[in-house]
């Protein structure tokens, strides 16, 4: 249904392939938007003196930003935000903003299984900043059957 | 004070609804990098079958916050915000948020642990629609941390 590209059919899909990579920069300008977008204010997201007050090293992304992001990578191969049906993670490790120079944090998706009869392929993610992974068991169920849920 | 093991299985009345707006949408999908159309054209949206633009599926935490602060206000609880850490967040959908939509959350103590000194609460959010039709699920484990 989806005009957006052609919705990868699941009969295509192997265990262990890569279906998406992406690199997301970010800079303290992106912890401040995600702040304002979501209300999450936590000043341990836009100020070192009160991040180094708390023990933190300095500025941290929003835990919810890295997972926000790195499900997208899955969304353009999927092309329809919708059928992301269900989404986990842990967060495992911060993600240091450095004022001037930022973080970069890059995504790798694989399909993780198929459940052929549900029509829902199991995407994991390993999301890493600085050569450590920064989410734990994350992973993004997809519906890949004939028509995305349009019940809205 | 550490955590009150007698939250477990407390459900807390449905917070007030939440109207999701469709440039609330698109500021927010720009702030997780969603750059999909559907996020941000209605007209996009309405040709993949939705009636507005789709919420990324984060957005859903926008709607949950107000649950988790009466969590964390409940007065016996026995949740020190200062030390809490978010140690993991799940959303599992019926179907995704679209702009429109009134969406009411109602919070369930699904479990209370100790673990090493900590406590884990794990907080179940049910997202439903105006028609009141499940649209998702928000859990989030907190980790509190205990005394030093």
């Amino acid at each position: 249904m989806s005009i957006i590209g052609t919705t990868p059919r699941l009969d295509d899909l192997a265990v262990g392939a890569v279906v998406a990579e992406a690199s997301f920069p970010l800079i303290r300008d992106s912890l401040v938007r995600y702040a304002g977008a979501s209300g999450d204010f936590n000043p341990i997201h836009y100020r070192d003196d009160v991040a180094v007050s708390v023990g933190l090293p300095g500025v941290l992304a929003h835990g919810m930003l890295t997972m926000g992001l790195a499900v997208q990578p899955v969304v353009d191969w999927v092309g329809d935000p919708g059928r992301i049906v269900d989404y986990q993670v842990r967060f495992t490790r911060p993600v240091l903003v450095d004022p001037a120079g930022g973080a970069v944090v890059t995504v790798v998706a694989k399909v993780g299984a198929i459940d052929a009869e549900a029509g829902v392929a199991r995407i994991d993610l390993t999301v890493t900043f600085n050569e450590a992974t920064v989410l734990g068991k994350a992973q993004a169920r997809v519906s890949l059957a004939a028509a995305p849920r349009t019940d809205a | 004070m550490s955590v009150n093991p007698e939250l477990q299985g407390r459900v807390f009345p449905p917070v007030a609804p939440y109207l999701v707006g469709r440039e609330k949408v698109r500021e927010f999908s720009r702030a997780v990098f969603a750059t999909n159309p559907i996020n941000h054209d209605p007209e996009a949206a309405r040709a993949a079958g939705y009636a507005d633009v789709v919420a990324p599926p984060t957005f859903a935490v926008v709607v949950q916050e107000a649950t988790l602060a009466q969590l964390l206000a409940e007065p016996d609880a026995g949740i020190d915000f200062s030390r809490v850490v978010h140690g993991d967040q799940r959303f599992s959908f019926s179907r995704p948020i679209v702009a429109g939509d009134e969406l009411t959350a109602t919070l369930t103590v699904a479990s209370v642990k100790s673990l090493g000194g900590h406590s884990m609460v794990t907080a179940e959010s049910r997202v439903v629609d105006a028609s009141g039709a499940h649209v998702v699920t928000a859990t989030s484990t907190l980790v509190v941390r205990g005394d030093e």
